[in-house]
């Protein structure tokens, strides 16, 4: 196997006396699809916060792209390619749609390729990213005016102008319809095609079933069961720990 | 607009208000319109910390003190060689002092700039009220600190002595300084609206909106809140440091008067923190209400006047008489700008 983009190696979290991750080990591979499931309050967001920086996890070590990220802060991380977005959608609420994405283009995406941003350019890519999550006609709009589903679209859109390398998108879907899930997962696996790595967390079965190359499940803070998609949830742990629910 | 255009329209505006009161032909229009510029360019940067970057400062008054009182420390440093230095450094001294006042307000943005990079450094981690308190305190310190410091007048103040003539064709003082306030307003706005859309502002108001989501963005939220408050800092000292020139008498309590704490929020506050022209009509309105006030009232009543209109202000129009504008127009906030930028390019 080639060297993991993402290494998280023995991180536990406890929050007081709760511990919210328990000894997570888990590796990604550079262009992989991986689908995170886990019951509700499993520690998949604490997990992705603790990937990302925005919290700091007791023990064990997260590196990205052979590199110990631990000491970095969240902005460091997602200017190396780190890129998230948050379950419960967090706009910038003064800012209009096509504003929210220029933060990240401006302070990421164009900023790492080099060129300095001309401001043409940088309308132009705001342009194509809204037009991918079908957000064009409410480009100058406040986030106030977008509905749940616009905003989860926007919060998508945003993590991925930052031009990560590794995209976490945690349970972008919800709420979304059949058919809005299907053009979410197809863009997913298109950009993913351009050579993102994604990691996918989502209720949503099918969406997770036809997006994921690999599944791995958290319960209470444990990972129970990580491979082939399939085989996972046959797993008879998996079955009994969360499907069975 | 490009920026460089408007410099030139401000630069323009600036000649003509210039000239209007050149016309007036008052020597209380300097005076009264000194109070208001200044106003201007202290609202102004009380806006880039507490308008685009969602920082409230309490602490104003402190900055335009440090200012104040850089320049009292270079009045007074003529004196000092001569006391202490050898022979040769005094005639040199004699010959570099006093400085100019464009020197002086240079001095005074840099120390408050340095102390507003001290204050952001250590409340870094600190937000909202805290922040605020912080501010606050950092007012209460610098004030006992300058009571004490008897080089600069300590408790019982210091003059300031104005020079009998003025580099600019030998115009009045007072005039003088009403010049040198509107050409430090020119550069306070047009250094606050270049902001506003440039990749600064953008993560200034990340971090107004969503500091957790702005660092996930990639904003360094930290080094840009010292950004924000080295810059607040260093126009609000600038505003400052021509003031003993002004009252020619300066002691702490008017230095480090209550009303530069409350101008420089409610200013913004009821113009408009969103952008630079709000804390521009907030304080070309509030500044002259005060000054009408002073003149025909009674002075303490015009910080009575703009405690109850931030009250009235902050209950019935949050967004200030800019966001009320924009209401009552019907327009979005963000298409202006936008048509605007699209000029630009053209
Ligand atoms: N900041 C926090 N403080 C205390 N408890 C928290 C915090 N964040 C999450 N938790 C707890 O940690 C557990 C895992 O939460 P989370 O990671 O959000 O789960 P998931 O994303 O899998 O639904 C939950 O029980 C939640 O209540
Ligand atoms: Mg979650």
């Amino acid at each position: 196997m080639t060297a993991p983009l993402l290494r998280v190696e023995n991180v536990s979290k406890r929050f007081g006396g709760f511990v919210a991750l328990d000894n997570i080990d888990l590796d990604v591979a550079p262009g992989e699809r991986l689908g995170l499931i886990g019951p509700n309050g499993s520690g998949k967001s604490t997990l992705v916060n603790c990937m990302c920086g925005t919290l700091h996890h007791d023990t064990g070590d997260v590196s990205f792209e052979g590199r110990s990220v631990d000491g970095l802060s969240a902005h460091e991380r997602t200017r190396l390619g780190m890129a998230r977005s948050f379950q419960l959608p967090r706009p910038f609420a003064s800012l209009s749609v096509a504003d929210n994405l220029r933060v990240p283009l401006l302070y990421t995406g164009l900023h790492r390729s080099g060129a300095e941003s001309s401001s043409g350019e940088l309308d132009d890519r705001c342009h194509d990213l809204l037009g991918l999550v079908s957000l064009s006609h409410k480009a100058h709009k406040l986030p106030r005016d977008l509905t749940q589903v616009e905003m989860r679209k926007l919060e998508l859109a945003r993590a991925m102008a930052a031009d990560p390398k590794l995209l976490i998108a945690d349970e972008a879907m919800a709420g979304l319809s059949q058919s809005e899930v299907k053009d979410i997962v197809s863009l997913l696996i298109r950009l993913n095609e351009r050579g993102v790595t994604i990691i996918l967390i989502e209720h949503i079965m099918t969406a997770v079933m036809s997006f994921s190359q690999r599944l791995v499940v958290l319960v209470s803070g444990r990972k129970i069961g990580d491979g082939k998609p399939d085989d996972v949830i046959r797993d008879p742990e998996v079955e009994r720990a969360y499907l069975g629910q | 607009m490009r920026n460089s255009l408007f410099v030139l329209l401000a630069v323009l505006a600036a000649a003509a208000v210039y000239a209007a009161a050149r016309i007036v032909d008052n020597p209380y229009v300097f005076f009264a319109g000194y109070v208001v510029l200044q106003f201007v360019v202290l609202a102004t940067a009380w806006n880039i910390l507490g308008g685009y970057c969602g920082y409230v400062n309490f602490g104003s008054a402190a900055f335009f003190a440090l200012g104040a009182y850089t320049t009292v420390a270079m009045v007074k440093f003529p004196a000092l060689a001569a006391k202490y230095l050898p022979e040769p450094l005094i005639a040199v001294t004699n010959l570099i002092f006093p400085l100019p006042i464009p020197v002086l307000i240079l001095f005074g943005g840099v120390i408050a700039g340095l102390v507003g990079l001290g204050t952001g450094y250590l409340t870094l981690r600190l937000r909202g009220v805290y922040f605020s308190i912080a501010t606050l305190a950092l007012a209460v310190v610098l004030q006992t600190l300058v009571v004490n410091w008897d080089y600069v007048g300590g408790s019982r103040g210091a003059y300031v002595v104005r020079p009998a003539t003025t580099p600019f064709f030998g115009i009045d003082y007072m005039e003088y300084l009403f010049l040198m306030m509107l050409a430090l307003s020119v550069a306070t706005l047009a250094a606050a609206r270049s902001i506003e859309r440039s990749r600064l502002g953008f993560g200034f108001a990340a971090i107004r909106d969503d500091e957790l989501a702005a660092e996930s963005c990639g904003v360094p939220t930290l080094r840009l809140k010292l950004v924000a408050t080295a810059l607040s800092g260093a126009f609000m000292g600038m505003a400052g440091a021509p003031f003993p020139y002004y009252i020619g008498f300066l002691e702490p309590s008017s230095a480090f008067g209550l009303a530069y704490a409350v101008n420089s929020i409610a200013m913004p506050m009821i113009g408009g923190t969103t952008s630079w022209i709000g804390p521009l009509i907030g304080a070309v309105l509030l500044g002259t209400l005060q000054q009408l006030a002073t003149v025909t009232i009674w002075s303490e009543l015009s910080l009575l006047i703009v405690g109850l209109l931030l009250i009235g202000f902050v209950i019935v129009a949050p967004n200030g008489i800019v966001g009320l504008l924009e209401t009552l127009l019907g327009r979005k906030r963000t298409e202006p700008a936008r048509a605007a930028d699209a000029e630009g390019k053209a």
